[in-house]
């Protein structure tokens, strides 16, 4: 905790968002964005470690060569369900939906999200998405992989594609709908004050989100609805026996599916920018390089699809040209990465526990970025696409990046959202072994990737055994490094000290309200007269409550 | 266990060389900005650790920096970019002297073919030193045709005909993977590549068992499904000549041209209406279903060994099944013209 503590014992207030109504109507029907963070926040967890125990089932079958612990049917679904679970079950709606959904709203100064209803309305749709992809896996779940190319998936296999499919559209609205929200709410609910130059950059990579959101996610709808109705009907638009393309099926899902990688790592970027300028007391540095990069990779990230498609088959030309757009979006990534470290420059650095994931985040995107400029070169991805190398390289983004920043944004607002701290000590050895037991997982895997082993594969030639078995007893370490902020983070709601309206001494508009705070946020609209992260003794805290 | 932890698969193609001094450059370029980034990191946070008596130094930003590490990167990434293209562009397009062998993936087995017409299943024997161009055809679902250790790979589609080349240097045996999920024995849809020096690869062609050359095959199959009785050189034929049509132009009945190659041949047997000559009628039953991959294979080959036409086409009806060289550039001229070029052929 930081060391600025005052010397009066902080209280919980008496009124706030948790105790204002009871019972289980007040929080199905909850209009309350706060309320619908923790609902999402809960869910989604359901998720994590559902997606995580299919994992770890994974790396107990690739302790050894021989695929003897599954069927080759069992392990293939292993696969599927554990990307399609962590995909559009967890890492999409992760940071947007429990993070952005509490702190966004209160970031602007605003009561509320915009559409309070709709909000919920998202919950609801992802909640009967989750059913869909429960049923799926009750009755003997999917094994197209997440990925559903077909004709593999729309003409091959007997499992139940089109209920995952459902699924996985029904998550996709509820992701519509929350991108809705988000970007109406910013331009529409902004405090008093607060200019789009004093955005927090959390609301600006929100914004960036949710812009992907609205425009990308529709056609993963068409995609998959195409999908069903080929499965179903023989329409013939992705199946060649009745006149369709494969391929085409892999230029739309990855129309939306690229930009959904950067749905996955722009709020984890925009938390990273909270974290970074909290702990350094440090103004961000370069704040409109680091806003207006949010808006590059969303727009690039949306003219690079086809580089998931170099052996597939398209036009040598089209490849060039894909390969060069996809470095471009590495200019923007790189700018972000290169203002964080400027920001902690003659900085004051605490290294609490949020501040850990954040510089763990600056380390593992940084490889994950990298070797995804790797993947991009032509002449490289066509011997490591469809490798561990590829698996390798979106672990470090999606895991390293976007859960290391998920969790520490995690820890950053807990104080906020529960009133209560939790345990220091404990959290900053969570975030270590995180960041052992994830490197260890995964570095294996680029060399194996390198060395020839294909994703995917139930069983592997023995030669690639001893960096299987690193990288499994990389999984069982992270395994603990994620079960242990649950059970603290739990122990902390009824034991953690009471954290205080402002434990970090943090400028959000956030902060300058009780935590965990009032129903309506805020007893009277702020204003706002300064920049962002306006740390430093010289400024006071220029909120009026 | 194996204990031994090589970092690099075998080198066992002259590409291969290559694409490991372009991994090693990409393994330099990410190390020298990861462990900058991780430097720095540890270096700020030891030396600007949180002291009581001292306080940040606010600081906005400098657009030189800005321009700075937004150029370096983007200077580096085009370089990236260039070696990568041109690395590719080798990769990907076969010399015109390679040896032609076809693959036929389906779940799951590989299957390939000889020109002499010696086949096998899962294994597949190359000579060393010289050119191979593997033509690749799915049965069912995408495959993918994986060689770690000459480091090529290309997805085998379904009802398209994919290219794969290499020149294996290292005589050895090599792993063959299908990295393209393609369902319940993925995994197991593995085989091997045997390079062989040329007197050896020779001498196991010699040993193979073979029906005949591949194009042998598919004459017999010619014969067979009755594509002579349409397809003859003679005034009485129905349908196009193929003498000398293998890589020529051709005119449809829409007025495009297209290059007679393996997907177009295949196309006109399984959906012969998709293309018609100009000059024909759309009378040709589908093949679908009747003639196996392997058989449109043969056929194809078959037809590329027809014979040229030396100067006119060998069609007396007049019809020109196949357009001369010096004729593209003038029809191209009159479709730019949006005029349509007269036929000049008569209907049968």
């Amino acid at each position: 905790m930081s060391t600025a503590t005052t010397a009066i014992k902080p209280v919980m207030p008496a009124r706030h968002y948790l105790n204002d109504n009871y019972g289980i109507r007040s929080w199905l029907l909850t209009k309350d964005h706060k309320r619908i963070a923790i609902l999402y926040l809960v869910s989604i967890t359901f998720f994590f470690f559902m997606g995580g125990l299919f994992a770890a089932l994974i790396r107990l079958e690739l302790l050894t060569p021989a695929g003897d612990l599954f069927t080759s049917d069992t392990y293939n679904k292993l696969f599927s369900m554990h990307g399609i679970n962590m995909v559009f079950f967890f890492l999409v709606p992760s940071i947007p939906a429990t993070l952005g959904n509490f702190v966004l709203p209160m970031m602007l100064g605003a009561k509320d999200l915009a559409f309070p209803k709709i909000n919920l309305l998202s919950w609801y749709i992802y909640m009967f998405a989750a059913f869909f992809s429960l049923a799926t896996m009750v009755s003997g779940g999917v094994d197209t992989g997440w990925t559903f190319y077909t004709p593999l998936s729309s003409g091959f296999l007997r499992t139940h594609v089109a209920l995952m499919a459902v699924g996985v559209i029904f998550a996709g609205f509820s992701s519509i709908f929350t991108g809705l929200n988000f970007i109406v709410t910013v331009h529409r609910m902004r405090a008093p004050g607060l200019t789009w130059g004093r955005l927090p950059l959390f609301v600006w990579s929100n914004y960036a989100t949710s812009l992907i959101m609205v425009l990308a996610t529709p056609v993963l709808a068409i995609t998959l609805i195409l999908l069903a109705m080929e499965r179903t009907f023989h329409i013939g638009v992705f199946d060649p026996r009745y006149g369709g393309d494969p391929v085409l099926f892999q230029h739309m899902f990855w129309f939306y599916s690229h930009p959904a990688v950067y749905i996955m790592i722009l709020p984890g970027m925009g938390v990273i920018s909270e974290l970074v300028t909290c702990f350094s007391r440090k103004r961000v540095f370069g704040y409109s390089f680091v806003a207006f990069s949010s808006i590059a990779i969303a727009v690039f990230g949306f003219l690079v699809w086809a580089h998931h498609m170099f052996v597939a088959g398209i036009s040598q030309y089209s490849a060039m040209v894909f390969s060069l757009l996809s470095m471009a979006v590495a200019i923007p990534s790189a700018v972000k990465i290169f203002n964080w470290t400027a920001t902690m420059y003659k900085g004051s650095i605490s290294l609490d526990t949020p501040m850990l994931y954040a510089l763990g985040f600056m380390g593992l995107f940084t490889i994950g970025g990298l070797t995804g400029v790797m993947l991009a070169a032509l002449g490289m991805d066509v011997h490591l696409h469809d490798t561990y190398f590829v698996i390798a390289h979106f672990h470090y983004v999606m895991v390293g990046g976007m859960v290391s920043a998920y969790l520490g944004g995690l820890h950053f607002w807990w104080p906020k959202i529960t009133g209560r701290m939790y345990p220091e000590a404990v959290a900053k050895l969570a975030a270590i072994i995180t960041f052992i037991g994830f490197n260890l997982t995964f570095f294996p895997q680029f060399i194996l990737g390198y060395l020839g082993m294909p994703r995917r594969y139930h069983a592997y030639p023995p030669e690639f055994q001893v960096l299987n078995v690193l990288s499994s007893a990389g999984a069982s370490v992270l395994a603990v490094a994620f079960i242990l902020p649950a059970i603290y983070f739990l122990w902390s709601l009824k034991y953690g000290p009471i954290a205080g309206d402002n434990p970090w001494q943090a400028t959000g508009l956030e902060w300058q309200t009780s935590s965990p705070p009032p129903t309506h946020n805020f007893h009277e609209v702020p204003v706002v007269t300064t920049e962002p992260y306006h740390y430093g003794s010289d400024q006071e805290v220029t909120v009026v409550h | 266990m194996h204990f031994n932890l090589p970092l690099f698969p075998e080198q066992a193609s002259t590409i291969a060389g290559q694409v490991d001094a372009f991994y090693l450059f990409l393994v330099l370029v990410t190390t020298f900005f990861s462990l900058l980034i991780a430097l720095l990191i540890l270096f700020f946070i030891i030396r600007y650790r949180r002291r009581p008596d001292q306080e940040a130094e606010q600081i906005h930003g400098s657009t030189l920096l800005e321009i700075v590490w937004t150029a370096i990167p983007l200077g580096i990434t085009l370089c990236i970019f260039v070696w990568g293209a041109v690395l590719y562009y080798k990769i990907e397009n076969p010399p015109g002297n390679a040896l032609e062998i076809y693959g036929v993936g389906k779940q799951w087995m590989w299957k390939f073919q000889h020109p002499g017409g010696q086949r096998e299943i899962n294994t597949l024997h190359v000579p060393t030193g010289r050119p191979v161009k593997v033509t690749l055809i799915s049965q069912d679902v995408i495959h993918d045709f994986f060689v770690p250790a000459f480091r090529v790979k290309q997805d085998v589609l379904p009802n398209r005909y994919v290219y794969s080349w290499f020149e294996a240097t290292t005589p050895g045996s090599y792993h063959l993977f299908c990295s393209q999920y393609c369902g319940t024995n993925h995994s197991a849809m593995v085989g091997q590549v045997i390079a062989m020096k040329p007197e050896d690869y020779a001498e196991w062609l010699a040993s193979g068992k073979a029906e005949g050359s591949l194009s042998s095959m598919g004459e017999k199959l010619f014969q067979e499904f009755g594509c002579t009785t349409c397809h003859r050189p003679d005034s009485g034929a129905r349908g196009p000549n193929l003498q000398g049509l293998y890589g020529r132009p051709v005119r449809l009945s829409d007025t495009r041209v297209v290059v007679a190659d393996d997907n177009y041949i295949r196309e006109s047997i399984l959906n012969p209406n998709a293309k018609i000559v100009q000059g024909f009628q759309p009378i040709m039953p589908t093949f679908q279903g009747v003639v196996s991959e392997e058989g449109l294979i043969q056929i194809t080959e078959y037809i590329k060994h027809m014979g040229t036409q030396e100067s006119e086409p060998i069609n007396n009806r007049t019809t020109p099944t196949q357009l001369r060289d010096n004729e593209v550039p003038m029809i191209q001229q009159e479709l730019q013209q949006g005029g349509q070029p007269a036929p000049s052929g008569k209907k049968p």
